[in-house]
């Protein structure tokens, strides 16, 4: 149970954020955190856009052409950005845009996409295609379905429109948008149910991390379908309502696709993380109750027994350098967010700042659970504001993506990267140990004794 | 050669508004605000802040489905209203997306509204740009957005003596020895935008919600009174030439270079620097002018002859073709994403002199880049981290200049201008070279 301080702003926030913030005390009624809404015009929020989160979901399918309809800057900017990597093709690590120009803008982009879609076809092969619509698609209204459609009946491959435009809604509206059109492709091929057998929802393969769930797995008796969708592949999602279980991870994202499998091929889910020891534990712990088979149930122990066995007394030398330092986390999803406050606790450290881009409200009630007393609680964070509970905090690292990273550094605050440009696995029990390594290197380096932790200028200064 | 496909395959230019917010970005107290959808604002910062290392705060009038059916009148004005009130910035530059073009947002009207509504905020400087992200790229962005500002602040008055500098889209390392130089040559400066100080801050004791440094607002109303302007813009289009501007309305003399990359260029920089002051090169860049030609000197069995892929924003890739034929390096693919007639015949007239010329793309992809490199056959690419996949599929190095660099650390502080600048580059095109060859050679020799 929480409770809310007297002022809800610790901090000094933009004029409407009020509700985004709170600092639990421990004891009392709870009050709900506003959330899951627009961002403030003219705050600089961190999130990005609906065409991001579906661009950032559907992408890794490797195998797959991922055109972007509109201009330049959106296919630019998402070129390659998150290291999801794939065992085979790299189709996906390409960026395609049709780079829509005013007379496309005035007369229509259809002819544009579909002769973009044709060409690079007949190039690359793929296997599937997804066509991204961007801010100005939806404005100009091409009819993005028809050309998908057509270009489908041409070349005898599935063309699946995503219907992402920027501005309808936040970026919780882009997984949905993902997730639609993720649902339009199972189904396809295949029948029955294999035995045993899973669809990992929401895991990107950063840094080979879905490798190391998958060879968990694997070692449990348990059969992978399909990854959605780190080193996809168009078939194996094509095939996926063959599952028995889906297990999601990034909820934020996937949820959606989950209960849609659920509705149509009776596919039940869990919720998992793979991040942190303790739900890394958990989470193979769940899948092998959902299936109730005493050789999976078996091999699983023994799995989580020997892990745990080599990796706490690795992390016992961490624990002791790391003890009683305070953490900030500030990530895209809340169920990771939630893994990290626990994920710290076994290092030893006390997350005192905790928020998310995308967080529901039941999120943040999970999350008020979860947290210490005293910790601030956020959604969709700016700099400025990050900055402020930084300090008031006294945050020893920041945990967070690369925008943040230098607002950290210059505040004298050592930084962990937990985005997607991450080039460590931070999943499983080994990714356990890489967290605690990353977050050493950062706090332990000896630059910081140079370096002032520095003071935010009062209020609004004005310069020279 | 222009593009000639329907699809963009790996684009080798950004979109127009990220221009503004770099040009912005040089501008002392200012900050820009995106009139669009919050990604727009969110990609952008990520791209600066990942190639500078710095704290990049970029806002959004962040429209939602019912500004684009109502147009973003309400959430543009509030936008605004916060960005004052949390950041207190004098100048406020308004860049347009192509969501808000498209909608067709009087962008123009709605400030005027509000200032009419607000008087308080007549403080601030709110300068609309237009930067239609469907049309051109990040240059014309940036240079727009510095026509845009001189365009409404911008004075005239009796010649004050002062030099105007318009160096484009250079390093912050770049922007700081070019002060260095015109405080040399004593001359009273201006230099629009600088970025030296906001976007390769140090750390220090405070911490600033918008960096220090950048161009004095003072100094930019000042422009129209200065004896001459300098700019290093060959290509550009003469609207989006600052020195046109200050010669048309206010008779300010204007130099039209090349970026100085290279020593040909740099003597066009110090030879108009001596014609203005009316006074010699100070001792100082004459001497490392004789040092940069010992070094031309030290590198050049090993420069002659290379064959060597250079791509990016149209002025870099002019200036940097001709700092590399002067080398004696053999440009084979020169490219952009952008470019005019312009830059193919500046170009061209660069490498004429070369047996064979090279292929010279405009509008151009990775795709397009590709595929030329293979033709022609490449020992090293020049240009931005963009081109990474490439020199790994052909398995070329890769020398990191230009923007965006966002694989390395350190781009804020790669000099590519001047005399120093020409030696850096030397030193690190010569060592890249006999790198690959001594890891080539397998034995690994001991002595050059």
């Amino acid at each position: 149970m929480t409770e809310i301080t007297e002022k809800n702003h610790c901090i000094d926030v933009i004029s409407g954020r009020e509700g985004h913030i709170l600092q639990k005390t421990g004891g009392g009624e709870t009050t709900a955190m506003a959330c899951d809404a627009d961002s403030v015009a003219g705050a600089v929020s961190q999130r990005a856009c609906v065409f991001c989160g579906a661009r950032v979901v559907i992408y890794p399918i490797a195998d797959a052409l991922h055109l972007i309809h509109g201009p330049i800057g959106c296919s630019t900017y998402t070129w390659d950005i998150r290291g999801s990597l794939s065992s085979g093709p790299e189709l996906h690590r390409f960026s395609f845009s049709t780079d829509l120009q005013e007379q496309d803008i005035i007369f229509g982009g259809e002819p544009k996409l579909y002769r973009a879609l044709c060409e690079l076809i007949d190039k690359h092969q793929p296997q599937g295609a997804f066509v991204y619509s961007t801010c100005i698609v939806g404005v100009i209204g091409d009819d993005l379905k028809a050309v998908c459609a057509r270009v489908e009946r041409e070349k005898g491959i599935r063309v699946i429109p995503v219907q992402s435009e920027g501005f309808k809604g936040n970026k919780n509206a882009g997984y949905k948008a993902a997730c639609q059109a993720l649902f339009e492709l199972i189904g396809s091929r295949g029948e029955g149910t294999v035995p045993l057998s899973i669809n990992i929802l929401g895991d990107f393969n950063l840094a080979g991390e879905i490798w190391i769930i998958r060879e968990y797995l694997e070692k449990m008796g348990i059969r992978v379908v399909a990854n959605i969708s780190g080193d996809s592949r168009v078939a194996h999602v094509a095939r996926a309502h063959t599952a028995a279980l889906n297990v999601v991870q990034c909820s934020g994202s996937m949820m959606h696709l989950a209960r849609m499998m659920k509705k149509e091929y009776g596919i039940p889910f869990i919720r998992v993380s793979y991040f942190g020891s303790e739900d890394m534990a958990a989470s193979l712990r769940d899948i092998a109750a959902f299936f109730g088979d005493e050789g999976v149930n078996r091999k699983t122990g023994q799995l989580i027994k020997h892990e745990l066995d080599r990796l706490l007394p690795q992390l016992e030398f961490y624990r002791e350098k790391l003890a009683g330092k305070k953490a900030a986390v500030y990530v895209g999803g809340a169920f990771k967010a939630i893994s990290l406050i626990k994920a710290f606790r076994d290092i030893g450290m006390q997350v005192v700042v905790v928020g998310s881009q995308t967080g529901k409200e039941q999120d943040y009630e999970d999350i008020k659970d979860e947290a210490d007393p005293g910790t601030v609680i956020i959604d969709d964070a700016n700099p400025l504001e990050l900055a402020q509970l930084m300090k008031n905090q006294g945050v020893d690292i920041f945990v967070g993506g690369v925008k943040e990273r230098p607002v950290a550094y210059k505040l004298g605050i050592s930084f962990c990267d937990h985005n997607h440009e991450r080039k460590l696995p931070l999943e499983g029990f080994v990714g356990m140990l890489n967290f605690a390594k990353e977050v050493y290197g950062s706090i332990a380096s000896p630059v910081w004794q140079w370096v002032p932790r520095a003071n935010l200028a009062d209020g609004v200064e004005r310069h020279g | 050669m222009a593009n000639s496909h329907a699809s963009t395959t790996n684009p080798c230019k950004m979109c127009r508004p990220l221009g503004a917010c770099l040009a912005f970005s040089g501008v002392e107290n200012s900050m820009v605000l995106l009139h669009g959808s919050q990604g727009c604002s969110t990609y952008m910062r990520r791209y600066i802040s990942g190639h500078y290392n710095e704290p990049v705060d970029i806002a959004s009038s962040s429209l939602s489905e019912q500004g684009a059916i109502y147009g973003g009148e309400a959430n543009l004005k509030q936008g605004i209203r916060n960005v004052v009130a949390k950041y207190s910035p004098s100048v406020l530059c308004v860049a347009t997306t192509c969501l808000t073009e498209t909608i067709g947002d009087n962008v123009k009207m709605i400030i005027d509204d509000l200032l009419e509504e607000e008087p308080g905020l007549r403080d601030v400087k709110i300068i609309p740009v237009s930067t239609p992200s469907y049309s051109g790229s990040h240059t014309d962005g940036f240079y727009d957005s510095c026509v845009a500002i001189l365009d409404r602040f911008a004075r005239g008055g009796e010649d004050n003596g002062a030099v105007n500098l318009f160096p484009g889209f250079l390093s912050p390392a770049d922007i700081r020895y070019l002060r260095e130089v015109m405080d040399d040559c004593q001359v009273e400066s201006m230099i629009l935008p600088d970025c030296s100080g906001t976007l390769d801050a140090g750390i220090g004791d405070t911490f600033y919600r918008i960096p220090r440094g950048g161009t004095r607002f003072e100094d930019i109303e000042r422009a129209g009174s200065s004896s001459c302007s300098i700019e290093f813009n060959l290509a550009g289009d003469a609207n989006q030439s600052s020195a046109r501007l200050l010669d048309d309305r206010f008779g300010v003399r204007g130099y039209r270079l090349p970026l100085p990359i290279g020593i040909r260029n740099s003597d066009l920089l110090f030879n108009t620097l001596s014609e203005v002051t009316a006074g010699p090169t100070p001792q100082k860049y004459q001497d490392e002018r004789s040092r940069l030609l010992d070094a031309m000197v030290d590198a050049h069995k090993y420069l002659f002859g290379q064959r060597a892929v250079i791509y990016g924003d149209a002025e870099f890739v002019i200036a940097m073709t001709s700092f590399l034929v002067d080398a004696g390096i053999f440009p084979v693919v020169c490219a952009s994403g952008g470019g005019n007639a312009r830059y193919v015949a500046e170009i061209e007239t660069i490498t004429g002199s070369l047996d064979t010329p090279p292929a010279i793309l405009r509008e151009a992809d990775f795709d397009d880049i590709y595929d030329h490199t293979l033709a022609a056959g490449a020992d090293l690419l020049i240009g931005n981290s963009k081109g990474n996949h490439i020199a790994r599929r052909i398995n070329v190095p890769l020398v990191r200049v230009g923007y965006p660099i966002h694989d390395r650390i350190g781009a804020q502080r790669i000099l590519h201008t001047g005399y120093r600048g020409a030696m850096n580059l030397l030193d690190i095109l010569t060592n890249t070279i006999i790198a690959r060859k001594q890891d080539d050679l397998g034995y690994g020799y001991s002595y050059m």
